[in-house]
């Protein structure tokens, strides 16, 4: 992510959702590591606490995991679980929209209000016509609400519970790759999967490929260290793809079994940063031929109706596997997934709830359109 | 991605003009259409309603201009209300006091550690020496990120041994400006969102103890509906005096940003236009307006240019957007600037109505038609270049021999020039504020 400030990014609009990237022996880069690492600059004049430890700088440190005692253990219990994370949620999406079903009948609000209702909630407004439309057409003897769930329900991809990261081939690693725009949660994301999956007894390695932001690095080896995972890291500036194969080539020395690469946070329109996504993907594809990596588009939950573009141009980039949609215990909704399932047939796998390790649980679509009208 | 609004209406009214009055019958299938273009850009939906009354009350019965059709005159008062509203408060950026404090606040992920950096990045060209002060002690490495950045910015950067509570940290940070003659110090706190009530209630304990000239709440320009409860939230707890609005550079079209001001009145006074420490600009309603209506933005497309493009060349090109003296070398050089500038579609799709040219001319370009085009004009003699209405069948022929390209090249180029032009004059025609928002913005 280092090239110049350039003209913009071609307005994507892809007219099929399927996903457009292919593998490509030509970027097929040496995976040397090129980093370079940064100099360490002016003393500052006010510092009162020097910072922490300087990146590594040999290319490819792979950072032990702190000892027991610096790690927080992991518990899997959340500190905001589905119910709290949904609670604000019911309390004003859905519970809205439950009043005014509960009053269509009793000559309360109309349709025009449920249509607003889900409007308020980012589900869109062309999709939010058409669902009433559909819900209207239904004549469901469950009534209005029953009429509306079932079309929320429908547009939603059906989903396998028992989903884990896994490798398509017998042994290597499985390898799951986090995108998508700035500060969505992607690191943040990624400290709680390690949490997860270290607690279920897998080896976990990270890969700190976001290179670009400023300490990236430092953040995802502050959550690895929560769940005592180690972290391949180049220095700062570094190529991403070249972290990721390290970590590709240290899991596999090391017989890990699961490796997670963060990426740095890219808007969907600049086409140069999406191409340098669709190389690292290559890239795993390339090193672990057939492994099927999981490809998970972080989005938050504040996100308007850009979300849709957003998934759309990932998609496209980097075909996308799942989804996890973050910041829910917020004030908003994420009604923009719903036009996202439907458009790319992809699920949320799951969801954050907090900035605390264990704050992520797996999206249930049946709760959460339950919870919805709860 | 979007049809633009004037698309729409193009469609739902047609193009008639000097049909006297538009009709009530006009007005509510022209609603219809600037709801859903309001919404799709994320304005929130009271606001929308709101709005949409005070249109409505407008055009309805407004006399259609001979010069526009009603398609154009809806879109000149949507235009010009949505600029109204976004014009509303003082958009000044005040650096008064010794520091001048400034706090910056906002959701997580919103871009306040950025921005920090670019304010201070900002402050320096305005000839300040700003002291940058890492407030957010919870997200991990978040300090380490603001060191990083006010490193390569040269500006130093306050942080506050672990444990220290965040009022600490900013009380703190401001006596050391004062020790280190710096005359203003920025705040960079964590994110947190509007419904917890811990934190709001922290924020606003800093507030008082700093007492900040400015309090910017950062927006994430890609936000939904629930930007206006976000921003009534942080409001209610500490005296915002302006917005930051983020990620502009990518395709949202910043509905948040007009549903705040319309709701809270709170302007925005910067827009973060990227990754980098200089990518912050100051904000101008009408471009934003613009933008929202899927409208063109001549002047965002000029400026455009004018970092790939030189400055006399871009001079012209707008001179000739504007007088629509536009010529087939014109088209040609354009092309070819366009293509420089990269991808064609974005920068045409600026240009109000150049929509579905825009896609069209992309093609163009990925099938290798500059080449041709090159190759047809410069077998045109001067006078046909300036004006294709002369090329008859017999001087299409010669520049077809003589281009080695066929004759339907030759009518098609010609065609797509006289679409250009169309747009070119509508685009310029006499005092059309609403289609030229971004000129007019020129002060
Ligand atoms: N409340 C809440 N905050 C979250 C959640 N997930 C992430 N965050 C916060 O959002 C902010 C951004 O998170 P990051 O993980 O740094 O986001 P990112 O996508 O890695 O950001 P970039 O790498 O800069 O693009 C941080 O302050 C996180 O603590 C969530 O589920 N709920
Ligand atoms: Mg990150």
């Amino acid at each position: 992510m280092t090239e110049p400030a350039s003209i913009e990014p071609e307005s994507i609009e892809p007219e099929s959702v399927e996903p457009g990237w292919e593998p490509d022996p030509a970027d097929f880069d040496d995976p040397a590591s090129n980093a370079e690492v940064l100099e360490a600059g002016s003393a500052l004049e006010v510092d009162p606490e020097p910072a922490g430890e300087p990146f590594a700088p040999e290319p490819a440190s792979v950072v032990p995991p702190a000892g027991p005692d610096a790690a927080e253990p992991p518990t899997l219990a959340p500190t905001a679980g589905l119910d709290a994370g949904l609670e604000r949620t019911r309390g004003g999406f859905m519970a809205r929209l439950r009043g005014f079903l509960g009053g269509v009948e009793a000559g309360g609000p109309s349709w025009d209000d449920v249509e607003e209702t889900l409007i308020a909630g980012d589900v869109g407004a062309a999709l939010a016509i058409d669902l009433v439309e559909r819900a209207r057409a239904r004549r469901d003897p469950g009534g209005p609400e029953a009429a509306i769930r079932a079309e929320l329900a429908a547009l939603l991809v059906p989903r396998d519970a028992a989903w884990t990261p896994r490798p398509a081939t017998g042994d290597g690693p499985a390898v799951v790759l986090v995108v998508g725009v700035n500060g969505t949660g992607k690191t943040t994301t990624i400290g709680k999967l390690a949490s997860r999956y270290a607690a279920e007894g897998r080896s976990v390695i990270l890969a700190a490929a976001d290179t670009f932001r400023a300490a990236a690095i430092e953040q995802l080896r502050i959550w690895a260290d929560r769940s005592g995972v180690p972290v391949v890291a180049h220095a700062p500036g570094a190529d991403p793809g070249a972290v990721v194969y390290d970590a590709l080539d240290a899991a596999v020395a090391r017989h890990a079994d699961l490796v997670i690469a963060d990426t740095a946070g890219r808007l969907h329109t600049r086409s140069n940063l999406m191409d340098e996504l669709a190389k690292i993907r290559r890239i795993v594809d390339k090193r672990l031929a057939g492994a099927k990596p999981e490809i998970l588009f972080v989005l938050d939950a504040t996100t308007g109706q850009n979300g849709l573009a957003q998934a759309k141009a990932f998609h496209e980039a980097v075909g996308l596997t799942g989804i996890v949609l973050t910041k829910l215990d917020s004030s908003a909704k994420g009604g923009i997934v719903f036009a996202i399932e439907d458009a790319l047939k992809v699920p949320v796998r799951f969801v954050g709830v907090g900035e605390g390790v264990a704050d992520l649980i797996p999206f249930d679509p049946e709760a959460f359109v339950a919870a919805l009208f709860a | 991605m979007f049809d633009t609004l004037s698309d729409r209406l193009r469609k739902t009214l047609g193009n008639l003009t000097g049909r006297g009055r538009i009709s009530e019958a006009d007005i509510d299938a022209a609603m219809r259409e600037v709801r859903l273009a309001l919404l799709e850009a994320d304005v929130n939906f009271k606001v929308v309603k709101e709005f949409i009354a005070r249109v409505r009350e407008r055009a309805i019965g407004h006399e259609v201009l001979a010069s526009l059709s009603a398609g154009q005159q809806v879109v000149k008062i949507v235009n010009d209300e949505l600029v109204d509203l976004l014009s509303a408060g003082d958009r000044t950026f005040h650096l008064s006091g010794n520091p001048a404090v400034v706090v910056l606040v906002g959701l997580q992920g919103s871009g306040k550690t950025t921005s920090t950096a670019k304010l201070a990045h900002h402050v320096v060209k305005l000839g300040r020496r700003p002291l940058l002060v890492a407030a957010d002690p919870y997200r991990p490495a978040a300090a380490d990120q603001l060191q990083t950045l006010g490193r390569s910015l040269d500006i130093p950067v306050y942080r506050a041994p672990a444990g220290t509570s965040v009022v600490e940290i900013a009380r703190g940070g401001v006596e050391a400006a004062k020790r280190q003659v710096r005359d203003v110090v920025i705040l960079d706190t964590a994110g947190r969102l509007s419904i917890d009530e811990e934190l709001m209630a922290e924020i606003a304990a800093v507030h008082a103890a700093v007492k900040p000239v400015e309090t910017l709440l950062v927006v994430d320009a890609m936000t939904g509906q629930e930007a206006v409860s976000v921003a009534q939230a942080f409001a209610a707890a500490v005296p915002v005096t302006g917005l930051i609005l983020t990620k502009i550079d990518g395709d949202a079209r910043g509905g948040a940003a007009l549903s705040i001001s319309a709701v809270t009145g709170v302007p925005v006074k910067f827009l973060g236009t990227g990754e980098k420490t200089d990518a912050l600009e100051l904000f101008h309603p009408d471009r934003l307006a613009g933008r929202i209506l899927g409208m063109g933005d001549i002047l965002t497309l000029v400026e455009r240019a004018q970092e790939v493009v030189d400055q006399t060349q871009a001079a012209r090109l707008e001179e000739k957007l504007r007088k629509a003296s536009f010529t087939l070398d014109d088209m040609l050089e354009s092309m070819q600037q366009m293509q420089k500038m990269g991808p064609l579609g974005q920068v045409m799709s600026m240009i109000a109505g150049m929509g579905n040219l825009a896609g069209e001319a992309q093609a163009a370009v990925d099938r290798g038609d500059l080449k041709r085009t090159e190759a047809i004009i410069r077998a045109m003699t001067m006078t046909e270049r300036r004006d294709p209405n002369v090329l008859n069948a017999s001087r299409r022929r010669r520049i077809a021999a003589g281009s080695g390209t066929s004759l339907p090249d030759i009518n098609r180029l010609v065609k797509q020039f006289g679409e250009m032009q169309k747009l070119m004059k509508q685009l310029s025609g006499g005092g059309k504020r609403a289609a030229l928002g971004a000129l007019t913005g020129r002060r």
